[in-house]
């Protein structure tokens, strides 16, 4: 086990909420046809809610923050909050555009010791790059921008989510990644938006193109051992945790209300009315995700893949309950391996699923590679 | 012995947990977690205590363990993270790191 397993399993024991993703605006310059925000502001938290949050936070052991959007540096107290969290000593992630960066913001960026600047780009042509953002001349802005936060020394990952329009651009994107000299992730997973419309995910990308994914050696390692059948789930995994979601991480949005995690729409709370630790230690929705193990799964209990599924929470809340499941991991799931899940038999079963086909070969468990997941230093 | 001064740098993220004290580095990611022991010291180093008076009013009396062996480990844990630029070591009296403050 490594030392930060090791602390997570530690945090995780004591109740210790290790990690927290803050958005800190749904605002946004940018209108990217895949996103599930809302962009108006209905009320941001005040720089001095922020600061006081921040220090709830510390005081109850956060130590990874993610300050998210909308676009952050949309905020103008932006670069204040980060000094705020620095004083208290997280470990700080930025996730941005970056079409508001320059040699200034990114040499303050290094100087406030931000760990990672985790930044979006959907191709390597802008034709196809501003197409999704609906912002002309955002890819020039970002890539400018990623070369000043290089040239200051500062950690830069790109993040690629891909969707119908951009899959062709995918190895594009990662050789931008090699020549720029940042690390690459790529997200397949396209969500429905917070108010619960669904008509974003006719941009998910195909089953055969997620399939061409898994079998992109450059991306998942090992093919062989990444597409392997997974083996029969052992006590460990049955009486295992579906995801660090409401264990040791949460989501805070822009006006303080607290989720297990911002792919997971719970209300759990909010903090301009109620302590933080008090949401975490005491709040029922919490407290009904956490008592939630993978034997408690409907479905997925029964499931083939329950030990080494991707399987998400929040979207299988998202689909109707917490402890159902998720089709677009099912479907993962499936792509990688060529075995049906549980659930994809029960509704070939009642007629809605297409033919069954089914591969065998040797058991032998594969973990998801970290190119192909977002980038969590909780995720076991 | 030339007295040494340590001070924390700013340029990591820490936290306690469970009583160990987590530090990554920003510079390189370089994660550490410290003992009991180790945490008393990087508490105490504010740049203007002394590190001799760190080893004989923190770790001796806090621990029951002799000057000479406290002395000797202190060192070893000095030098460790001050390699990572974790702490930062003058043989004069200093402010920690630069401050984070809005120029």
């Amino acid at each position: 086990m490594t030392l930060m397993a090791e602390m997570n399993q530690k945090a995780l024991d004591l109740g210790v909420p290790l990690s927290v993703h803050l958005d800190l605006t749904y605002r946004c310059n940018e209108r990217c046809v895949h996103c599930y925000l809302d962009h108006d502001d209905h009320g941001e938290m005040t720089t001095e809610e922020i600061f006081g949050v921040l220090n709830q936070l510390a005081d109850a052991g956060v130590f990874f923050l993610s300050l998210s959007g909308g676009e952050v540096l949309l905020r103008r107290d932006f670069f204040l909050i980060v000094e705020h969290a620095r004083k208290l000593l997280f470990n700080v992630k930025v996730k941005t555009n970056a079409t508001m960066i320059h040699e200034k913001e990114a040499s303050r960026l290094r100087q406030l010791g931000v760990e990672q600047i985790q930044i979006s780009v959907y191709s390597h042509r802008a034709e196809v790059h501003d197409a999704i953002t609906k912002l002309p001349g955002s890819l020039d802005r970002t890539l400018r921008a990623i070369r000043f936060l290089k040239s200051q020394g500062l950690k830069v990952s790109i993040s690629n989510v891909l969707m119908t329009g951009n899959f062709a651009d995918q190895q594009g994107v990662i050789e931008l990644a090699k020549e720029l000299g940042v690390a690459y992730t790529l997200d397949p997973t396209i969500t429905p938006k917070m108010d619960g419309d669904t008509s974003i995910l006719s941009l998910r990308i195909a089953s055969s193109e997620l399939k061409q994914i898994f079998r992109n050696e450059e991306l998942v390692g090992d093919m062989a051992e990444f597409c392997a059948p997974p083996p029969p789930p052992g006590e460990d995994v049955m009486n295992g945790f579906p995801c660090s979601a409401g264990h040791t991480s949460c989501y805070i949005s822009p006006y303080g209300d607290v989720f297990p995690c911002v792919q997971f729409p719970l209300p759990s709370g909010n903090v301009r009315r109620q302590k933080f630790l008090e949401i975490w230690r005491h709040s029922p929705q919490l407290e009904e995700v956490r008592s939630i193990r993978a034997r408690d799964l409907t479905t997925c209990s029964t499931c083939s893949h329950v030990g080494t599924c991707t399987r998400c929470p929040g979207l299988a809340y998202m689909e109707g309950s917490m402890r159902g499941p998720s089709t677009a991991d099912c479907e993962k799931s499936f792509q990688r391996t060529g075995i049906l899940s549980a659930n994809m038999l029960r509704k070939a079963r009642a007629g809605s699923a297409g033919p069954l086909i089914q591969i065998q070969g040797p058991a032998n468990p594969m973990p998801i590679p970290a190119a192909l997941q977002e980038a969590n230093p909780l995720s076991a | 012995m030339a007295e040494k001064y340590i001070a924390r740098s700013t340029a990591i993220a820490a936290r306690m947990l469970g009583g160990e004290m987590m530090i990554m580095s920003a510079a390189d990611s370089t994660f550490f977690t410290l003992n009991e022991v180790a945490t008393v010291i990087w508490q105490a180093a504010d740049g203007r205590t002394p590190l001799s008076e760190i080893v004989t009013g923190k770790v001796c009396q806090e621990f029951e363990v002799e000057p000479e062996r406290a002395q000797c480990g202190t060192e070893r844990f000095v030098d460790e993270l001050s390699q990572h630029g974790i702490l930062l070591v003058s043989d004069q009296p200093f402010d920690s790191s630069p401050s984070l403050e809005t120029p």
